[in-house]
């Protein structure tokens, strides 16, 4: 058991240690989800701001739900009726936020860095729910307990992410939890989305779905972020569902007990056959709720930490 | 190091043990609608310690759950982050008489926190309380039904107790002084 961080910004500076706390945490959330009575009191008298400088559904409801299923109290800022439109800067913002006695700040934003920077200017606890193509941590860590809920342990096990990795967050985030935990990484995509310089984080880099597939364990598949690209990276949708597509075909030469994860919204077709989406080797569904887990713990963790001091026990 | 002093040894605990058994069934004759609530670190070993010396007075099992606290402790925001342990309650408490089981009562505030979680699971018609080690200095107006042993401390002190299920070579409580 180690937490003392009083935000979290990215899953690099993360000790493995300090991953599988949020993972042990988490466990115990999840357990609270199933309860007749969902909600505790840890996060009482708290104030939340989500201020989502970026569209979001699944991740932004998550956190609302986190954050009402720890008893604080929420405030919702988006762009589409904040004063980012008005031309306010995001310190100012953040200011005007802090000024209220937030407590907490969750922030989605397409400037990598962004939450790092709140982290500095404000005295809130700083969430980051995804920084530009930077990080994602706390999807990184949703996958890695479910990965580890599914298959017991993550040490040793062999994990394909595929797709567009050079715009995702979620891609380096999961990379980093998981090398740190111990995972075999391999990336796959078309070799304009996937650069060789990944095998700098430890990875191994391939271009060849059926090779990247064959002896994978879990098999996390990544959308096409169009509105990421700048230009197009690959010739056409069709052409990338022919070759990174996961079908029938390609997962019957795969190991019998690889789960399809992905981290949504699915493009059914593209990345993956309807079919695929729906079946028992998918656990797209366990990850959503396990999302919901993973943001009660982060929240309930960094809550804490501002003075270790010996009050556990009597 | 600090000095330690052997407060309970094995054989004490396992006669505290048993006293408090009595006592509980004492209270509740047929034990019917008794069930048992373990506090982890130590009060989830003792529960079951508990249950099994009770099914061998009522002659029929004692169920026995684990509740983790640490949700509804009103301390969250001025310690390090507790690390929480699984919450086990396989049985509706609405209606039971809920022995909460906690290896030392100090300031009461677990217990109140025990209190309001376990309220997220029914409404039980007693909760009684039980400790191996009550050491005083109490903060809020809560005693215990069942003490294994008063123990006068000061606040300074703790009390460390060792159960061979966490892999302690004997079973032990300690008072260390600071």
């Amino acid at each position: 058991m180690s937490w003392t961080r009083k935000h979290l910004l990215d899953i690099e500076s993360l000790t493995a240690d300090e991953i599988t706390t949020v993972l042990d945490t988490a466990r115990a959330f999840k357990a609270v989800g199933e309860r007749a009575i969902k909600k505790v009191p840890a996060l009482r008298g708290k104030t939340v701001v989500n201020l989502f400088i970026e569209p979001s559904t699944r991740t932004r409801i998550s956190f609302e739900l986190a954050e009402q299923r720890l008893s604080a109290d929420i405030i919702n800022f988006s762009t589409e009726a904040s004063s980012f439109k008005k031309g306010e800067t995001l310190k100012d913002t953040a200011l005007n936020l802090q000024a209220l006695n937030a407590d907490f700040i969750v922030i989605r934003h397409s400037a990598s860095g962004a939450p790092h920077f709140l982290s500095r200017v404000l005295d809130a606890h700083v969430i980051n729910a995804g920084d530009g193509a930077h990080e994602h941590p706390t999807q990184a860590l949703l996958d890695t307990f479910t990965i580890r809920e599914k298959k017991g342990k993550i040490a040793g096990l062999n994990v394909t992410i595929l797709g567009d990795i050079l715009y995702s967050r979620v891609a380096r985030s999961d990379i980093w939890a998981l090398t740190k935990l111990g995972a075999n990484v391999t990336l796959c995509g078309p070799s304009t989305l996937v650069p060789k310089t990944f095998e700098q984080m430890g990875c191994r880099v391939t271009y060849d779905m059926d090779e990247a597939i064959r002896d994978a364990d879990i098999i996390n598949l990544l959308r096409i972020q169009h509105e990421r690209q700048r230009k197009t990276m690959f010739p056409s949708i069709g052409e990338y569902a022919q070759l990174f597509g996961l079908n029938k075909a390609r997962l019957a030469k795969t190991k019998p007990d690889a789960l399809i994860m992905h981290p949504g919204p699915i493009n059914r077709g593209v990345e993956i056959d309807s079919e695929l989406a729906d079946s028992d080797r998918s656990v797209i569904l366990e990850q959503v709720t396990n999302g919901l887990a993973v943001r009660m713990a982060v929240l309930f963790l960094v809550n804490g930490g501002k003075v270790p001091h010996d009050a556990a026990g009597n | 190091m600090p000095e330690a002093t052997v407060i309970l040894d094995a054989i004490a605990i396992q006669r505290a043990l048993t006293r408090i058994a009595h006592e509980i069934a004492e209270r509740s004759e047929a034990g019917a609608d008794v069930v048992l609530v373990g506090i982890p670190t130590g009060g989830d070993h003792l529960a079951a310690r508990l249950a099994k010396i009770l099914a061998g007075i009522w002659n029929h099992p004692v169920p026995v759950g684990v509740l983790d606290v640490n949700m509804h402790r009103d301390d969250l925001d001025r310690r390090a982050a507790p690390q929480i342990h699984p919450t086990v309650i396989p049985f509706d408490v609405t209606g039971k008489t809920v022995v909460l089981v906690d290896d030392v009562l100090f300031s009461g505030r677990t217990t109140r926190a025990a209190m309001d979680a376990l309220n997220d699971f029914g409404r039980p018609k007693k909760i009684q309380l039980a400790v191996l080690v009550d050491r005083g200095h109490r903060e809020l107006p809560i005693k215990a039904d069942f003490v294994g042993k008063n123990v006068p401390t000061s606040p300074g002190e703790k009390i460390s107790l060792r159960l061979v299920e966490s892999g302690a070579a004997q079973d032990e409580a300690l008072l260390k002084k600071k």
